[in-house]
C-alpha cells in the first residue's frame, strides 16, 4: 500500500513538474551574465499586443517571439542600447515601458518639476507679498501710537481729566 | 486684474478636464507604427500555394499594393476575407503574409475561401512579421510605387476602413506619381 502511494505521488510530482516546465521557455545562455541582462531587458520592454505588461510578464504569441528574439541578439553579443534600438525601430517608442526624453516627452518629464516650482514660487511671492503688508501696518500703526494728534491728545487729557 | 487671477484656476481646471474628457474616447490599442515612411524590410520566404517558389521583396510588384498578415488561427482574418476579395477584384494587387501559420491549414483555407492574394510568403517562424513589427493579425500595409510604407492598420479591413484609411492615401499615391511622371 505503502509503496502504491508513493509510485503516485512521484508520479504526480513528475506529471505537474512536466505541466510547469512546458509553460516557460527555457534558454541555455552561453554566460551566467547574460542570464541577468536578458531578465532586466524583458522588465523594460512591454508586449506590443497586450499593453500592460511587459515581455517577462506575458505569454502571448508576439512576447514569446521578442524574448527569444532578444536571447538571439545578446547570444550574437549586441548591447542592451543595440537590442532597445532594434526593437523601438520595429515597434515605436510604444515598446518602452521608460519613455525617452525628448521634445515629445518633455512635458511629461519635467512637467511635475516645472509645477513644483511654479507652485513654490507662488506661494514665496503670496508669504512675501503678506509679511511686508503686514510690516508696513505694524510700522504705520506704531507711528500713530507714538504720535498723537493734538486732536487726539486733547481728548486723551479730557478724559484722563487733567485739563488745564 | 485681480478678479481675473481669481478665475485663473477654475479656466486651467476646464481646460484640464476637456483634455482629459478627450482622452477618454481615444483608442489606446491604436498604436503608431514605427514603419510608415520605411521602406519594406528584405526577406525571402517559400509560399503558402507555390510549392518550390521563393518569393523575396522583389517580387513584390505594383504601382501600390496591398501587404496582408493573415492566419488560419485569426478569427478576425475570416471575417476579413471577403473585403480582401473585393478589393483584389477591384484591381489592387494583394500579398498575403502567412503568419506563424500551419502549411495545410493555409493551403486549405485559401482553396476553400478563394485566394485574394498574387501570392501568400509563408512566414512560419514570424520573421518578417517581426521586422514588419507585426504583433497579431490580421494586419495590412498599404506600401507605394517605391516600396515605402504607406500606412500600417492593425485590424479587419471593412468598406469603411477601407474608405477611410486606405483611399485617401492611394488618391495621394496615384497624385505624386502622376507628378513624378510629368
Amino acid at each position: 500500500m505503502k509503496i502504491v502511494l508513493m509510485i503516485v505521488t512521484s508520479l504526480m510530482m513528475m506529471l505537474s513538474y512536466n505541466a510547469l516546465a512546458s509553460s516557460v521557455d527555457t534558454y541555455q545562455f552561453s554566460k551566467p551574465e547574460y542570464e541577468a541582462r536578458f531578465h532586466d531587458l524583458n522588465k523594460i520592454l512591454r508586449c506590443p499586443k497586450c499593453q500592460n505588461q511587459n515581455l517577462a510578464d506575458s505569454n502571448s504569441m508576439i512576447s514569446q517571439d521578442l524574448r527569444k528574439e532578444v536571447f538571439r541578439m545578446m547570444e550574437e553579443g549586441r548591447s542592451n542600447d543595440q537590442i532597445i534600438e532594434f526593437m523601438v525601430m520595429r515597434y515605436g517608442d510604444f515598446v518602452l515601458y521608460k519613455p525617452k526624453v525628448d521634445k515629445v516627452t518633455y512635458f511629461l518629464w519635467y512637467g511635475p518639476i516645472g509645477f513644483g516650482v511654479l507652485g513654490l514660487l507662488i506661494l514665496i511671492t503670496v508669504v512675501v507679498r503678506q509679511r511686508s503688508k503686514r510690516t508696513a501696518n505694524d510700522d504705520t500703526q506704531q507711528e500713530s501710537n507714538d504720535h498723537l494728534s493734538a486732536q487726539e491728545q486733547q481728548a486723551l487729557d479730557k478724559i484722563l481729566g487733567n485739563e488745564k | 486684474m485681480k478678479r481675473f487671477v481669481l478665475f485663473l484656476p477654475l479656466i486651467l481646471f476646464i481646460g484640464l478636464g476637456a483634455f482629459l474628457y478627450k482622452g477618454l474616447f481615444l483608442n489606446p490599442k491604436a498604436m503608431p507604427s514605427a514603419l510608415e515612411g520605411q521602406p519594406v524590410p528584405q526577406f525571402k520566404l517559400l509560399t503558402v500555394t507555390q510549392g518550390d517558389r521563393v518569393v523575396t521583396k522583389a517580387d513584390l510588384v505594383g504601382d501600390y499594393y496591398l501587404l496582408n498578415v493573415w492566419a488560419t488561427w485569426c478569427a478576425a482574418c475570416k471575417a476579413e476575407h471577403p473585403y480582401l476579395l473585393d478589393i483584389a477584384r477591384s484591381g489592387v494587387p494583394i500579398y498575403g503574409i502567412n503568419y506563424k501559420d500551419d502549411l495545410d491549414a493555409a493551403s486549405q483555407w485559401l482553396s476553400h475561401y478563394k485566394d485574394p492574394y498574387q501570392f501568400s510568403a509563408f512566414d512560419v517562424n514570424g520573421q518578417l512579421g517581426l521586422n514588419l513589427g507585426v504583433y497579431g493579425a490580421p494586419e495590412t500595409f498599404l506600401v507605394d510605387h517605391q516600396g515605402i510604407i504607406r500606412l500600417r492598420y492593425a485590424g479587419v479591413v471593412d468598406t469603411r476602413s477601407w474608405k477611410v484609411k486606405f483611399m485617401p492615401l492611394i488618391e495621394d499615391i496615384k497624385r505624386e506619381m502622376a507628378e513624378s511622371k510629368a
